[in-house]
């Protein structure tokens, strides 16, 4: 039996071979969190487009891109009771957003929902009666998305907390239909091969 | 512990920061003239006036009322709840009542951003303020009274 010895290889493994491969991991998330664009070819970004178009179409998304009036609820009715955008796109005197809906989070004892900046998107983000490729331009069109470059669309996407309740919509209302870091590769995905949209 | 400033007052709640205004209002603070209808914010029946604007007690949680001006009907005062009172006991607008406090808080703060307001104003502004006795109309004529009396 061979005495215990003093292992070199062992040691550079465990104390510098692990901690660089660590490292390079980590560097690597870091880096794809800070949106750095991958190469896409068209076909890939809009099939990547197809994908957050289930997310951007889904109710905890469309029902605030509305003309005048939010929809409810997963079948998208009108809201109950009937508010109407105002000129702060927060309702009118009496009958506004936050006179219902906290900007801290959804209420668990009333049911009603609540984010931070809770109120209907601006009216040239409404994406009431547009298809999905109409949705698409309007999102790559800085006029009409908040005057957004590609990489704030994507930061948008990924960090805004109103955005974020789509993910945590409280009991009795279905999530967006992936999970956010999903959402955001293909967002990114759609970009780096050209934001293409469909017809 | 919470201190909420309601009515012009300071009170001092050991409650979970998470609890509907309205249990604070009714069960803590014995203001019982705002009343529970829905508990969902689909009724009206339990309006007040935080920081000025109406706010439906039962879907506010008292954490996010902290440190700001909370008014329920017990606490009126001033020309346009003055008025809106008058315009209600002339008028003759309740029936059962019950949802009349809830109404009242909604036409103050109508007619505290709106000194005229149209029918279409009344209806956006009230839509939120369900009567299950439809006094709709006289709730629409005392607003335009007390829009008259204040002009």
């Amino acid at each position: 039996m061979r005495p215990a010895q003093f292992d070199l290889r062992k040691i550079l493994v465990l104390f510098l071979v692990i901690p660089v491969g660590m490292a390079a991991l980590i560097w690597t998330a870091n880096n794809n969190a800070s949106y750095g664009q991958t190469r896409a070819t068209a076909a890939e970004s809009l099939a990547a487009w197809d994908k957050i178009a289930t997310v951007v179409e889904h109710p905890r998304c469309l029902n605030c891109h509305q003309v005048d009036s939010p929809l409810q609820g997963d079948t998208r009715r009108l809201h109950v009771p009937l508010v109407v955008r105002g000129d702060d796109n927060m309702g009118v005197t009496g009958m506004r957003c936050t006179n219902c809906h906290s900007q801290t989070g959804n209420n668990p004892t009333s049911g009603v929902p609540g984010a931070p900046h809770w109120s209907l998107a601006p009216l040239e983000m409404n994406w009431q009666g547009l298809s999905s490729g109409d949705i698409c331009r309007q999102i790559l069109d800085p006029a009409r998305n908040g005057n957004r470059t590609a990489e704030q669309m994507v930061t948008h996407f990924a960090e805004d907390e109103l955005v974020g309740w789509g993910w945590a919509p409280g009991a009795g209302r279905e999530a967006v239909p992936m999970p956010r870091a999903e959402l955001v590769d293909h967002v990114k995905t759609w970009l780096a091969g050209g934001g293409e949209c469909p017809q | 512990m919470i201190t909420l400033t309601i009515n012009g007052k300071e009170q001092q709640l050991d409650v979970d920061p998470e609890m509907p205004l309205l249990w604070a209002l009714r069960d803590h603070l014995n203001l019982t003239g705002t009343k529970f209808g829905c508990g969902a914010a689909q009724c009206g029946a339990c309006t007040v006036h935080i920081d000025g604007e109406g706010a439906r007690s039962c879907s506010t949680m008292v954490g996010d009322a902290e440190g700001r001006e909370i008014v329920t009907i017990e606490g009126l005062s001033g020309k346009v709840a003055e008025a809106v009172q008058a315009a209600w006991q002339k008028l003759d607008v309740v029936q059962c009542g019950y949802c009349q406090s809830g109404q009242i808080m909604s036409a103050i703060t109508l007619l505290s951003a709106n000194e005229k307001p149209t029918d279409d104003d009344i209806n956006a502004s009230m839509e939120g303020n369900i009567c299950r006795c439809g006094t709709y109309v006289r709730i629409r004529d005392a607003i335009h009274e007390a829009a008259k009396a204040l002009a």
